[in-house]
């Protein structure tokens, strides 16, 4: 199964100018885990994200558009990075999530998200609109 | 956390650890039976101990420092019968009451190697293809017997008895379990390469109403490429296998119809292509090329990538393609490849081209009754107007086939000649 597994950023982890030499140290731990991760045959992708101060929310409500640029507050509920794993199961992700190193200083969150697959869709969609060509739809990573 | 969940828990560390664990055993034992057993001993007393004082910090180094324990009890019980087993205890006896940051250490060093090692050793060549992909399933992967037998569509029994019977060989031989260098992992790394795409062509043959294992296979050999490309990064066939695998892995979805019916290549829905594999796969495969990569899984692979690119059937690079098969049919010469090469000509160059080359391998032994030959021949000459021709070609293809739907498929092909006329 696919995974999706995301970083949240804690109050002090944003990234304003040159890294620290604990933040450096940091890197290099998330780096060998990483590399853990590859030579387990786990990693899929991943990415990291800059801060919400370069982030812009768009509220959508019934048909009108607001745009609320960055920085926003709750700082716990966003993301910071995430990766994408192929595991068997959840247990085996949320043993590999255990093992990451904490880059963030204080506490911080790791959240895991399964992928919706074909199997999840048979309850409310029939074989046939799966399979409905949807054309110019490109790079999707998942079947929804 | 309930006593449930630690259970669980413990469980799924252990099967991370697992392969590890037994590689690391297998070498000092010398024993895949042994280190197995080794192993479970091991998770048994992880799962009396960890509950109460919460997973170690490294909890690879604690199993083996576990098992390693348990081997020493078990070769003393043995009394040493053999000089060589003094020397592994010796060994042993270094490590026992060593800190855990030792342990580590040397586990360290060695850990991406043994893994290796038991690779390399379950997929000898001396074991038939079939023993080594169950017995690499079962001590890398981590699949229960059963798991196998019914991923290959065979018996619980006779799966078992060939596992039992590739640890019988190996042992007998005396393998070391050492990574093989230089000359001769050259030569061994085709026949560990050939098992993971056998594990993966399983897993890709299987159909929608099949056992879940079965497609599961492919996950597990794609798991198993990716190991090995992370353990051995500078090895451009190992990067073209994986992107081979990768590549043809992101077609699985948009390959069968709602009905099960096979979709060729050429009429599937790209947009259903899985696109994440595809860029790891092209990412695999530049690094194969970068390294030089000729051989028969990166060339296979930069076939595959020529159709991964393309966002339309239609811009298929066809002039790419037939070079790719040009040089294939050098670096891995068979009649099938001639066959495939042909076609792709046919597409770059037109049928004519594909006719000529066709005609040069027709007497080839391995094509005789193979309905692919008079299928693609038909297509050819149905391309070139030649349909009377054409038409017999399709119908002794549709006679020769033995699957149902690509007889009516080639049997419509025979009929469309007739409407042309």
């Amino acid at each position: 199964m696919r995974v999706m597994v995301f970083g949240k950023a804690t109050e002090d982890s944003k990234m304003d100018g040159p890294p620290t030499p604990e933040q450096l140290e940091a890197f290099a731990a998330m780096d060998r885990f990483q590399e853990e991760l590859v030579k387990a045959g786990v990693f899929v992708a991943a990415a990291g994200l800059k801060n919400s101060a370069q982030a812009k929310r768009i509220v959508c409500e019934g048909p009108r558009r607001t745009v609320i640029d960055g920085p926003f507050a709750e700082t716990r509920e966003l993301v910071a990075g995430f990766s994408i794993w192929e595991v068997k199961d959840m247990d085996e992700a949320v043993a590999w999530a255990k093992r990451s190193p904490n880059v963030m200083p204080g506490k911080s969150e790791i959240e895991i998200r399964p992928f919706f697959e074909a199997a999840d869709l048979a309850e409310f969609m029939t074989p046939e609109e799966l399979s409905v060509p949807r054309e110019g739809e490109r790079g999707k990573l998942g079947v929804a | 956390m309930t006593a449930g969940e630690t259970h669980q828990a413990i469980e799924a560390t252990f099967r991370i650890e697992r392969a590890r664990l037994i590689a690391g055993l297998a070498r000092m034992v010398r024993n895949v039976d042994l280190a197995e057993e080794l192993a479970q001993d091991a998770l048994v007393v992880a799962l009396s101990e960890w509950p109460r004082t919460g997973v170690p910090d490294n909890p690879g180094a604690w199993l083996m420092a576990v098992a390693k324990r348990r081997a020493l009890d078990a070769l003393r019980r043995d009394k040493m019968r053999e000089r060589k087993h003094q020397e592994i205890a010796r060994t042993l006896d270094e490590t026992r009451d060593g800190a855990a940051e030792a342990i580590e250490a040397a586990m360290d060093d060695d850990l991406g190697d043994e893994l290796l090692g038991l690779i390399f050793t379950a997929c000898h060549p001396m074991l038939s293809p079939d023993a080594r992909a169950a017995l690499t399933l079962k001590v890398v992967g981590g699949l229960t017997t059963d798991e196998i037998a019914r991923a290959f569509l065979s018996s619980e029994a006779a799966i078992a008895q060939r596992i039992v019977r590739a640890k019988k060989a190996i042992a007998k031989a005396g393998l070391t379990f050492e990574v093989p260098r230089g000359a001769e992992r050259a030569a061994r790394l085709p026949s560990v390469l050939e098992v993971i795409y056998l594990i993966f062509n399983e897993g890709y043959a299987a159909t929608a109403g099949d056992d879940l294992v079965r497609p599961g296979l492919c996950l597990e050999a794609q798991r198993l490429g990716r190991i090995l490309a992370g353990l051995l990064p500078e090895d451009a066939e190992v990067l073209g296998l994986l992107a081979l695998m990768e590549i043809q892995a992101s077609r699985q979805k948009a390959r069968t119809g709602p009905d099960g019916a096979f979709i060729p290549l050429t009429e599937q829905d790209r947009a259903r292509w899985d696109h994440l594999l595809i860029s790891r796969g092209l990412d695999a495969l530049a690094r194969a090329e970068t390294l030089g990569g000729d051989g028969p899984y990166a060339l296979q692979a930069a076939l595959a990538a020529c159709h991964a690119r393309a966002r339309r059937a239609a811009d298929t690079d066809w002039p790419r393609i037939a070079a790719l098969y040009d040089r294939l049919r050098v670096v891995a010469p068979s009649p099938v490849v001639d066959l495939n090469r042909a076609i792709a000509h046919s597409m770059a160059f037109g049928p004519d081209a594909g006719l000529r080359l066709v005609d040069e391998i027709a007497d080839a032994d391995a094509l005789r009754d193979y309905a692919p030959l008079p299928a693609a021949r038909g297509d050819f000459l149905f391309r070139a107007g030649r349909l009377a021709e054409a038409r017999s070609e399709f119908k002794a293809a549709a006679t020769l086939t033995r699957n149902a739907r690509e007889s009516a498929f080639l049997l419509a092909r025979a009929d469309a000649c007739d409407c042309k006329h």
